[in-house]
């Protein structure tokens, strides 16, 4: 693979490796808005069918689980040298006060450590201002899983 | 009351726990409900194509066994236990055992400890063999009402 300089070249290669080509984050219609070496940034539009309570029109914890999963994950693709499978070990998650309907939401993951065999990311979700979180989260990862990675599109060598 | 508490009783009337995800929008979309034909209350996801996470293997996304994991400790909470309130996540802590294949997945819950405000509960999911479990959970939940608790319900 080429490297890629462009910021936008680069957000739009991992728009497609990690939304268009997983179903379920595409499905959630996620958005990449964020990709730099350890860093990963996703954007998460409010819909009713994301909602917990419809008395409030809070979201549910859901959305904001495969979310942050998936930009944990993110932020672990964009450490490695070369594309490499891997599979979320374990994910916790602080639900610290309720997303405020109708926003969109913002993730931003940091892989802050990555040795041979795992990767360590944590996480927050937020309206715009990191300092006013909605969720924290902390992801481990085991890397040189079976399967392909997941930053090849199906129909791509590795 | 609020529209799950109203849908609560109504399920209980009818000894019809299924209705309790009619009134959580999330729930009907990810076709997440809880059954009790067994006599024992279990949470089900229906295994549909927008689950996937991995198209190679094809494996489910974790972030929806989470998802699931926590739907389970809920409808756990409002049937099982004598709540008044709907329970609100505080944390949840959700290890990955196996991939998940493209079937449906089955949760159970239980109370590990009742407080007065907080309950933890850990829940487990497991796909055609319940002996080899693909996700476990433990999660808080408030249970008390209160205008300063966090969220998610």
């Amino acid at each position: 693979m080429s490297p890629v300089t462009s910021k936008d070249a680069r957000i739009a290669l991992f728009q497609q490796w990690f939304s268009d080509n997983i179903p379920h984050n595409k499905a959630l219609g996620l958005k990449v808005i964020g990709a730099s070496r350890g860093f990963a940034s996703m954007q998460l539009d409010w819909r009713e069918e994301f909602v917990g309570n419809p008395e409030t029109g809070v979201l549910a914890g859901g959305p904001l689980t495969a979310m942050l999963d998936g930009c944990c994950g993110m932020s672990v693709a964009t450490m490695l040298k070369a594309p490499e499978p891997f599979a979320t070990l374990d994910l916790r998650i602080d639900y610290v006060r309720p997303a405020e309907p109708g926003k969109p939401v913002i993730a931003e993951a940091e892989c802050y450590r990555i040795t041979r065999s795992v990767a360590f990311t944590r996480a927050f979700a937020h309206h715009g201002d990191a300092k006013d979180p909605i969720a924290a989260a902390a992801g481990t990862f085991m890397l040189g899983t079976k399967g392909r990675p997941t930053r090849l599109p199906p129909g791509d060598k590795p | 009351m609020s529209a799950l508490l109203t849908r609560l009783a109504e399920a209980r009337k009818e000894g019809n726990v299924a209705r309790l995800a009619e009134a959580i929008p999330y729930a009907r979309w990810m076709q997440i409900a809880p059954e009790n034909g067994t006599g024992e209350l279990l949470t089900r996801m229906r295994y549909h194509p927008e689950l996937i996470g991995n198209t190679f293997l094809p494996a489910i996304h974790g972030g929806t066994l989470g998802a699931m994991l926590e739907m389970a400790a809920i409808f756990h909470l409002l049937w099982e236990t004598e709540t008044e309130t709907v329970p609100k996540i505080v944390n949840i802590t959700v290890d990955y055992l196996r991939s998940a294949r493209p079937v449906d997945v089955i949760a159970c819950a239980k109370v590990t400890k009742q407080g007065r405000r907080m309950v933890n509960v850990f829940a487990e999911a497991w796909q055609e063999d319940r002996s080899r479990p693909v996700a476990t959970a433990n999660a808080h939940f408030l249970v008390k009402s209160d205008a300063d608790a966090p969220p998610s319900l």
